[in-house]
């Protein structure tokens, strides 16, 4: 407490811009190349401008499957851990030590509950992305002399696709299975393609990019019969869909906090203790969280992670109900003022809040670029860099010029009805304008069939 | 810790009062995420959509790309015929706002010119005009594409009328 009121007047007489500079500051000096953005961009609460673009105002924020905001309960638990409890949750010797090692228990336990876990069998990670390189590297390295093969499908999130790519230069067998249509994994196929000597199923929750929900409890059940691990990036699903490890069948499973209102920089990998799935640490250290995941436990973040768990537990039936309702509202606006709009992915299973819609004859790139006012994402934010079509929607079989044309509306527990209206009256005015100078719209309005022309290719 | 806090404070401003690092902030920025300002103002009023009737015999029309790409280019000249000049233009595109900005210019800069000049326009002045990054650039050669399409085709159309009328 004596600390933070020394740092307070120091904050206070800088104002609130100095404060947060130190970041800028720090990534300048450690990398020379571009800092990132500038001050300009977000300082000027009245007009921002990006991309050249200025706008009154922040964007409204559709893109929840990128990240969403803190919830504030979580900031709350997480602020004492920043600044008076900021032990080593790992030092045995002292008080700050012992009170951090019980709230980093605590929230476990919280984690825990959430998927009907034991809380020894979750394992406190950077996010996400780190979980599945431990599940898909670790255990395909830990069972390497009798196992030699990786099922997985088409339309993971990279960081598993990517893992399976780097063991198939080690010399391991990867099947990727295809999709439906409808973005859905079939089963008959899955069970098919699961060998004698396969180490690891890994079938992700929901979709990032298109929001499907894969019928897990059936892919526990075939890798049950089968004896083979199952795992699960549940990162998009965690609190957002019910999931029990035990009536899913889960060996594995990777937990993000930043995806329900949790911090950024934390997650946690579910590790099954009966039957006992093993995995290759994929780094060297001090042997904490039982050698899985070596360095000290981030106990502010594992805290937040803990609590958002717990509100999650507690909300999800209602955030379900309210973001279905804005689904509903932000699909049946949009459709009624405009048509040809198609959804990839499945409606039936699919978990509300992702809204993924390809609009005929408009380019999703110029549509994004007139849709300043509202944060949404082209595909998933990792790829919508590139020009290529997202590699989710092509396993759809979605055709390559829809591909071109999708937008990923994503609404969580903070969106509300006015957000989604303006959304609506914002993506139709815009859809209109770049219809009317649309060439294909033009030639499909004539009766021209798009597909008979024989196009020039670039 | 608070010493320490200071010492960065004092850091901080002096690299926040220097000329020369806001500076290098805004251009590492504009390059990196930003579009030119002339993308943005052509995109947002472009200049000559629409459409002529592409029978009609004075009009010449350009489609190029393909929608698979992410791109399709449709630019239409409108010809007077004794002089050769290009006396209006239309364009419609499907792509992203590099390329609807690029096609936008390119209807500009063939207003009032002769055919033989129009052909000779450079996809790098239109890329250059923009500001165009590099992975953008396949735009502005769509639009010198679209530009010499268009002259083609009112030539190859001129031809046929001129044979049928022999």
């Amino acid at each position: 407490m004596a600390l933070s009121r020394r740092l307070l007047p120091l904050f206070l007489r800088r104002g609130f811009p100095a404060a947060a500079a130190p970041a800028r500051a720090l990534s300048t000096a450690a990398a020379p190349a571009p800092p990132p953005a500038s001050a300009s961009e977000e300082e000027d609460e009245s007009s921002v401008t990006v991309k050249g673009v200025r706008i009154s105002g922040r964007p409204l924020y559709l893109d929840m499957q990128a990240t969403t905001p803190v919830d504030p309960r979580v900031l709350d638990a997480m602020l004492p851990f920043y600044l008076s409890r900021y032990g080593n949750p790992h030092s045995r010797t002292h008080l700050y030590g012992w009170e951090s090692d019980a709230a980093v228990e605590a929230a476990r336990a919280r984690v825990a509950a959430l998927v009907g876990a034991d809380p020894r069998e979750i394992f406190f990670t950077s996010g996400a992305t780190e979980c599945n390189n431990i599940a898909v590297k670790g255990v395909a390295r830990f069972y390497r002399d009798r196992r030699r093969h990786v099922v997985t499908t088409q339309t993971e999130h990279k960081c598993v696709l990517d893992s399976c790519r780097y063991l198939q230069q080690e010399g391991f067998d990867v099947t990727y299975l295809p999709v439906r249509a409808d973005g859905l994994v079939d089963l008959a196929q899955l069970e098919d393609a699961i060998r004698p000597d396969t180490a690891l199923v890994s079938v992700m929750a929901v979709n990032n990019e298109i929001g499907v929900v894969q019928p897990l409890e059936e892919i526990g059940r075939i890798c049950k019969e089968k004896g083979v691990p199952f795992h699960t990036d549940a990162a998009q699903a965690l609190g957002k869909i019910p999931i029990d490890v035990g009536r899913m069948g889960i060996g594995l499973m990777s937990l993000s906090g930043h995806k329900i209102y949790g911090p950024k920089g934390v997650g946690a990998l579910y590790l099954r203790r009966r039957p006992r799935i093993r995995v290759e640490p994929q780094m060297s250290g001090g042997g904490q969280e039982r050698g899985i995941r070596s360095g000290t436990v981030p106990t502010p973040l594992v805290v937040g992670f803990g609590a958002a768990c717990e509100i999650a537990a507690h909300e999800m039936d209602y955030d379900h109900r309210r973001v279905s309702a804005l689904q509903k509202r932000l699909l049946d606006g949009i459709r009624a003022q405009v048509d040809e709009v198609v959804i990839n992915g499945s409606m039936e299973h699919r978990y509300p809040g992702n809204l993924n819609l390809s609009f005929a004859y408009v380019e999703g790139e110029s549509l994004l670029m007139g849709l300043k006012e509202v944060a949404v994402s082209s595909g998933s934010a990792c790829t919508s860099a590139s020009l290529e079509p997202s590699y989710v929607l092509r396993a759809l079989g979605v055709e390559e010029d829809m591909a071109h044309t999708s937008i990923r509306f994503g609404m969580g527990r903070f969106t509300t009805e006015e957000e989604v209206d303006r959304a609506i009256e914002l993506t139709v005015r815009q859809v209109k304008k770049l219809r009317d100078m649309s060439p294909l719209y033009e030639m499909a309005k004539a009766g021209i069939d798009l597909k008979s022309i024989e196009w020039s290719q670039h | 810790m608070a010493m320490m806090l200071r010492a960065a404070g004092k850091r901080l401003l002096g690299v926040g009062g220097g000329e020369a690092a806001p500076a290098a902030v805004a251009a590492a920025t504009a390059s990196r995420r930003g579009y030119h300002e002339r993308v943005v103002e052509h995109y947002n009023n472009p200049r000559n959509v629409g459409a002529f009737d592409k029978d009609d015999a004075d009009v010449g029309t350009g489609i190029v790309g393909a929608p698979a790409c992410g791109d399709v280019m449709k630019l239409q000249i409108r010809v007077d015929e004794p002089s050769g000049r290009i006396v209006d233009a239309r364009f419609k595109t499907f792509g992203c706002g590099s390329a609807i900005a690029s096609s936008s210019v390119a209807t500009e800069w063939v207003k009032g010119k002769q055919m033989e000049e129009v052909v000779a326009i450079k996809n790098t002045e239109i890329a250059k005009h923009l500001s165009l990054p590099p992975v953008k650039l396949h735009c502005s050669m769509l639009a010198e594409d679209a530009i010499k399409a268009a002259v083609k085709d009112y030539e190859a159309k001129k031809g046929k009328l001129a044979k049928s009328d022999e």
